[in-house]
This record gives structure tokens, sequence and C-alpha cells, in this order.
């Protein structure tokens, strides 16, 4: 281990940890603007009073959320000067662009109107407040687009070309400058399957704690008798609170777990072109091969581990499948790692200069392990939000007086089980494109200049061990304890539930319910 | 070779961003502060100070997100060159930064004294600590770093941490402490009710006086010893004076022109500091071939007309909405609208709806 490795672990621990607040964020501020906004404009008191209930629950965990998320984007801000300044001496033309607009149109507004729809309730028309929650699911989404075209230069450099006399990659109004930059294709590809990624979070979230509670007050009310005022209390929450909110759950996850599928898809096209080196490494092909299959197992010796492709051996594999995703044929041929490791040689040179100035070995295949079981595990965890989204239907099923509740502990079980596979799936997604990636901080483009392009090793500062190894262990002990306050603190809210509507008498007279304000001032 | 009009502006709108910061959160690390001093111990005291600011400091944190990725996308060499050689200092920044956030969010959500002790203390920390490192780093900017070339031809700072501990640059983290701190109390003072008011204003009377000295000796040292041109003399007068009227204005209980008079002698010393550094914007102490300047540090003029652009067109968007938002919450906090101690988020709000519609229930509730 060197100042290098040390850099890339601080950055892989501080982008996932950051990515694993982040995607409830973005897709909870967008289910809870849609449950206020079904409380604003329903016409049924009772149903405008469920679904107030709803957005203020779950509004108390999008607030908790939302801190984490800031305090760990903040270091995502400076880590790209601290630990990678020859990186960003090599591309600041290009990449800091994205990152200053995603300040100044997303951060200002998700920010600002957070505090807005916190504290502001009182101080502005009902319909105002409903704007502002709208404008901080819209702040959350556009931070997302920038970041990822941000991201995708890395992936798929565009509208940029090498600059021999300043020695970086440059902004070309003539390769389409920033427009191609924010319109890159792999953009346009990954911003949909994040985004649809991180409503699946939010949908399986909301899924999973509305069951919970709706498995508990539906038991509740049969343990006492169902004509005693608990009961109905009991009977209430799990019909009209909680059902609703388990049904548009479920709706959530099903319309995201769409989408992902239909970008994912998208998204494997064009890396297979863009990025043949980390598909074939994702799939353990080892050389070019036609009708290529999809390998669910896959065993490797212990040279696979020091990513030699031969030493791996597939188990149980469906055939055609991987061709299929890579063209639409089944017949495809596919490059394999070891002849694009000898292209790339041929192209890029047998060694390359770090940024220390030593000349060393380049190597240009990504981990052969990290990949192809990431790639699995990003699937596989989705499983889960499958099952869950087809269970929660049917043990909700039914309309006018017909309406399901369930009392069933294994439902209410599985139901919380799933709540975290869709973040560890958005997490072993992100170590894919990330890790597959490797070795190049910047991949070249196979249709543009092939010049810009840089190594990860390149794009290091040039600090001393200790001083890396000194950070690395601050951040990564800090957002320890600060994940377990987080847990805490999101199991504390997500326990205490809703409290059922009581008939009080207003002051003009009139009998109506007992409808919370929607604000938190904490 | 002779900076262009786009590196100029850029080099001006950073100032501005940072300077937007620095008033902006500096009331916020002032506030922070005073979670003790001003607290006292009690509850109710503390949950009104903090109260003020909770609705607008996370807007307000967001300027230096900018005023960092401005500097990427305009000077990539300026933000990589600092961020990597303010290494340390910028890492305990961000530690400071990063539990801040948390006590904002996560400070009143468990009904535990020990709990709330620990993120005032937070509070505490993430107020005064970067207030002081902000002060030291900006101090060494203006001074300049030792630096050398490294294996790629490019500048990079060798200053280590202890180094940036020198006189001035103590003197600068002082400088900001002390300013912010005073800013934060008048803050206070104009945004409370009570005791509190009158507290902070108290307060404010006792530090203005070690303030004004310190900032004098800090900006006229800057001036005469780093400033590279004379007109900065003239944001340095108006920021002495607008400081110095901070003492009859808060004797005479102007809490607004008490606050506005820190906050223009905020914005005018960033301007001298910034003002002074130009054209460069990072000198190298030990060889002047070495130090990053406007020219040599910048981004493209294609990067630099689209930055400006897109600024020109979303900068008075965020300045009407941020506006906005300050006007809503416009209104002084008492120490009534604090919900009593010793009730939890849940419980404290079902408490709060009751109480609008059922008053029986809320005189009970209260009793308890």
């Amino acid at each position: 281990m060197e100042a290098l490795d040390f850099a890339r672990w601080q950055f892989g621990i501080t982008t996932v940890y950051h990515f694993i607040f982040v995607p409830l964020t973005i897709g909870l501020s967008l289910l809870v603007a849609i449950m206020q906004t079904v409380a604003y404009t329903s016409k049924d008191p009772v149903k405008a009073d469920s679904w107030t209930r709803l957005t203020k629950f779950f509004g108390s965990m999008l607030i908790v959320n939302f801190g984490i998320g800031i305090a760990t984007g903040i270091v995502q801000e400076f880590q790209f000067g601290m630990n990678w300044s020859e990186y960003s001496r090599f591309v600041g033309d290009i990449f800091g662009a994205p990152l200053a607009l995603e300040g100044l149109i997303a951060f200002f507004m998700e920010s600002t109107f957070l505090g807005l729809w916190i504290f502001g309730w009182n101080r502005m028309s009902k319909k105002v407040h409903l704007l502002t929650i709208w404008l901080v699911a819209l702040g959350t989404t556009a931070s997302a687009y920038f970041i990822i075209a941000a991201n995708s230069f890395m992936q798929h450099p565009v509208g940029a070309q090498f600059n021999p006399t300043t020695g970086r990659a440059e902004l070309d109004p003539e390769a389409g400058g920033i427009f191609a930059v924010l319109a890159n294709p792999t953009t346009l590809a990954a911003f949909p399957h994040v985004i649809a990624g991180a409503w699946l979070v939010a949908a399986a979230f909301v899924t999973g704690i509305a069951a919970f509670h709706m498995v508990r007050h539906h038991n509740r009310a049969q343990e006492l008798e169902a004509d005693t005022a608990a009961a109905q209390e009991h009977t209430h929450l799990a019909r009209e609170v909680f059902r609703p909110a388990v049904r548009f759950g479920t709706l959530a996850m099903v319309i995201s777990a769409l989408l992902i599928f239909v970008s994912g898809d998208v998204q494997a096209k064009l890396m297979f072109q863009q990025q043949p080196m980390k598909m074939a490494s994702a799939e353990a092909i080892c050389e070019d091969q036609e009708g290529v299959p999809f390998s669910i197992l896959t065993v490797g010796g212990p040279e696979a581990f020091k990513q030699n492709c031969s030493d791996v051996t597939h188990l149980i594999e469906i055939p055609y499948v991987t061709s299929i995703l890579a063209t639409n044929n089944p017949n495809a041929e596919l490059r394999g790692v070891e002849s694009l490791q000898k292209e790339y040689k041929e192209k890029f040179g047998d060694t390359v200069v770090n940024a220390a100035g030593e000349t060393v070995e380049a190597n240009y295949r990504p981990n052969l392990f990290v990949t192809y079981w990431s790639f699995r595990l990003m699937m596989g965890f989705a499983v889960f939000s499958g099952i869950l989204a087809v269970w929660a239907w049917w043990v909700t099923r039914g309309k006018g007086e017909m309406r399901r509740t369930t009392g069933s502990k294994w439902f209410a079980r599985f139901a919380v089980l799933a709540i975290p596979m869709p973040f560890l799936a958005n997490s072993a997604g992100w170590v894919f494109t990330e890790m597959g990636r490797q070795p190049w901080v910047v991949h070249p483009s196979p249709t543009g200049d092939p010049m810009v392009r840089m190594m990860t090793m390149q794009g290091v500062s040039g600090h001393p061990d200790w001083i890396v190894i000194l950070t690395l262990v601050g951040f990564t002990l800090i957002y320890g304890a600060l994940a377990v306050v987080w847990y805490y603190l999101m199991h504390k809210a997500a326990v205490k539930g809703v409290s059922a509507p009581q008939r009080v008498t207003a002051d003009d007279g009139a009998k109506q319910l007992d409808t919370p304000t929607i604000s938190f001032g904490y | 070779m002779d900076a262009t009009f786009l590196q100029i502006l850029w080099f001006a709108l950073i100032a501005v961003l940072f300077l937007g910061y620095f008033v902006l959160e500096g009331f916020d690390f002032g506030v922070g502060m005073n979670v003790f001093p001003l607290g006292k111990g009690d509850e109710r005291r503390k949950k009104q100070i903090l109260r003020t600011i909770g609705p607008v400091w996370d807007g307000n944190e967001v300027w230096l997100l900018v005023g960092g990725g401005a500097m990427f996308a305009a000077f990539p060499e300026w933000y990589a060159t600092l961020f990597s050689g303010a290494y340390l200092a910028l890492f305990v920044i961000l530690l400071a930064l990063i539990v801040r956030v948390c006590a904002f969010k996560y400070r009143d959500k468990v009904d535990s004294p020990t709990w709330k002790k620990a993120w005032d203390w937070m509070h505490f920390i993430g107020g005064f600590g970067p207030a002081l490192l902000w002060g030291v780093a900006f101090a060494n900017i203006v001074r300049g770093f030792e630096m050398e070339a490294n294996a790629g031809g490019n500048s990079v700072i060798t200053t280590t941490l202890l180094g940036l501990l020198n006189p001035f640059g103590i003197l600068g983290g002082l400088t900001f402490v002390l300013l912010f701190w005073l800013h934060g109390t008048l803050y206070l003072a104009l945004r409370t009710t009570g005791d509190l008011r009158e507290d902070a204003n108290r307060l404010a009377g006792r530090i203005a006086i070690p303030t004004i000295v310190v900032a004098a000796v800090f900006v006229v040292w800057a001036q005469i010893a780093y400033s590279h041109t004379w007109w900065t003399w003239i944001p340095l007068v108006i920021a002495a004076l607008a400081l110095i009227a901070v003492v009859p204005l808060n004797r005479a209980r102007r809490e607004g022109a008490a606050f506005g008079a820190t906050s223009l002698a905020i914005a005018m010393a960033t301007i001298q500091l910034f003002g002074g550094l130009f054209p460069y914007v990072l000198p190298a102490v030990n060889d002047d071939a070495l130090s990053l300047t406007v020219t040599n540090a910048s981004s493209t003029e294609y990067t630099l007309t689209v930055m400006t652009i897109a600024t020109v067109v979303l900068l008075p968007i965020v300045l009407a909405y941020q506006a906005w938002s300050y006007w809503v919450f416009r209104h002084r906090v008492t120490g009534e609208d604090t919900p009593a101690p010793g009730s939890g988020i849940v419980g404290r709000v079902r408490d709060e709806y009751r109480a609008a519609f059922d008053t029986d229930d809320h005189r009970t509730e209260t009793a308890r």
C-alpha cells in the first residue's frame, strides 16, 4: 500500500458512504412531495388527514437523512483538490464547470427551500409551502444530474481536446464544448438509471416502514374488542393511513424498477462500446468470443485475484445472454480482457509515468473479482424489491369495503428486511462502475481525442503516506460514528409511527379532524 | 502576460462568493459560539439561540460549496494547489463542518440532557473551529506560501500545518473568530426578544473594543506588508469605520444598523484581502516564478465565458429566493414559540396541534 491506495480508499469510502444516504434523500423528497400534494388536493377530509400524517411522518425521516447527506457532500466538493490535485489540474477546465453549476443550481435550491419547508408552515400559504417541498425534490434531482455529468466525463470524455501547450484537457467549442459535456450520451443513460435507483430506495423504504405499521395496527385491532374506540383507532391507522402508504410505495417500486431495467439495458449497451474492458471484466470473458453466455456463478483460482483472467471457471451459465445484453444479437462477438489488454498496450504503451514522475509497467485490466461480483450483486439485491412489491400488492388488494390489510408477521419481517436491499444495490452499482473504470481516472473515449485520458496513478496528489492515512482514518471514524447516530435516529423516528386522528370541536363549533401542521421546528 | 477581462471578472466573482460566505456563515459561526456564553445552560435560551439560524444556515453554507466549485471551474490550478497544500487545515475544517451540520439536525431529536450537551459542544466547535481556521488560511493566502515545482512542473505548497501558524496567520485566525463572534452576537440581539436580546446587547458591547483593536492590527499589517496595490486602503478604512460605528450603534440599541455595520466591515475586509492579493492567487514567498496568478492558474476563455453566462443568469435568481427566505423568517424569535423542554419531537408536535384545537388539553400538557 502507498499514498495512491490510501487516497483511493478514502475516495471510495467517502463516495460510497455519501451515496448510502443521497439516494434516499433524492427519492424520499419526491415521494414526500407527492404525499403532501395528495393531502393538499384531496377533498375527502379523512384522506387529506391520512396523507398529512404520512407527509409529516416520512418528512421527519427525510430531515434526519438530509443532514448526513449534506455533511458528507461537503467533503466530496473538496477532495478532488485535496487528494487528486494532478487530476484537478488536468481536467479542471472541464470538470469544474458541472460542479460549480451543481452548487449554483441545485445546492442553493435544495438547502434554501428545505429550510422554508421545515420552518415555514405558518409563514406562508399552504400552496406556497407545498411548492417549497417540490423545489427541494427538484434541487436534489438536479444535483444528481450535474454530478453524473461530471462523472460521465471520467467514463467517456466528450467536448474536450488536449492542449499540448498547457499540458491539460480543455473544453473545446468545436467538439461541442459544455453542451457536449451536459448532453454526453453516458450522462443521458446514467442519469435515469441513478434517479430510478434512488426512487427504488425510497419506495422500498416507504413500503417497508408502512407495511410494518400496517401489520402492527391490524394485529392490535384484532386483539381488542371490535367496537371499542381503541380498536377503531388501530383499524383506522391500518386501513386509512398505512395501507394507502403501502400501495403508494409499491406503485413507486414498480415504476422505478421498470425504469431501472430499461435505462440499465441502454447503459450496458453503451458501455460495451465505450468501455469494453469494463464489461469484459464484469463477465470474466478472457478471449474474444461469439455468442457469449451470462454466468451466474464463477469461481477463480488464486491467480484470478492478480487479475489473471485465465484462472477462472464459469460454473452456471445462461447461453447468449451477455451477447444480447451487449448488442441485442445472441451471436455477437465480444472482446475479451486479454485481447483488450494487448490492444491497449499497443495503443497507450507498455509503461506509464505516474504522478511522482516514475516509469512503471502499465496494466489496463480492472480488478476482475470486484467488477464481476459487484455487477451481480447490484442486480441480485433488486430481486428483494420485486418480491416485496408483489407480496405487498397481494395482501393489500381489494376495493371499497373489500380493502384488505394483513396481520402477517412474516410479511412485516420481510418488508423490513427488504428496506436495505436497494441501498446495497446502489452501492454495488457505483463500486462496479468506478472500479470497472480502473486503471483510468479519465477513460479514453474510443471516438474522441485519445490524449484526453489519465490513469488514476497519474492523478493523485504528492502527499506522504502518513498524511493520507491520517485523514483516511479521521474521516472513516467520524463517518462510522455518524452512521450509528443516523441509524439510531432513523429507527427512533420510524418506529414512532403516527397517532390516530381525533374528532375535535373547532372555534365555530363544527366537528373536524385534528390534522397536524407540517412544520418541524427542530 | 496581462490578465484578460474574464480572468479579472472571475477573480472578483470568487471574492464575492467568499464575501457572501463570510458575511452569512460568519453570523452562523458567531451564533454557534454563543451556545455557552449566552445559552447559560438554559435549554429554553439555547433553543431560542439556535432557532434564529435554523432555517437559513444551510443555504448560507452553500456559498462555500459554490465558492469552491467556482474556484475549480475558473482557476483549476488555484483549487488544486490550495486544497492539496492546505490539506490538514482543510481536513480539520471539514471535520468541524460535518459535526456542525449534524448538530443542527440531530440536537433536538433525542430528549436527553447528555445528548443535547454533546451537540452543544459540536455547535461550539463547529462555530469556533472553522472561524479560526478560515482566518489562518486566508491570512496565509495573502501572505504567501513556500512552494516548489513537482514532477509535472506544477507549483505545489510545501508549507506545513505548523508553518501556517505564523504570527500573521494566528492573528488572522483571531480576527476572524472575534469578528464572527461579534457579528453573531449582534445578529442574536437583532433576531431575539427578552432577556436574551438584552444579554446579547451587553455581550456585544463587551467584545466590540477588543475586536476593533485586533482586526485593525491585522488589516493594517496585511495592507502594509502584503497588499500589491494602494486602493485597498479604501475598503480598509470603510471596514474600520464600520466596525468602530458598532460601539455607539450597539449602545443606542440600533440593532439593525449595528448588524449592518459588522456585515459591511466583513465585506470590506474581504474585498481588501482579495484586492490586495490580485493579480496573484497564491504567491510563493521563496521564488516569485512559482507563484500562481490569475493568468497562469485560470481556465480557458471559453470555459470562463460559459461560466459567466451561467452565473449572470443564475446568481440573481439565487439571491432573490435567499432574500425571500430571510424575509419569511424576519420575525424575532421569542422564547415562547420554542417548545417547552422535555418533550420529543413527535410528542411536541402532537401537543402543538392538540393545543391548537383543544384548549383544555393544552392546559394539562403545559402544566405537566
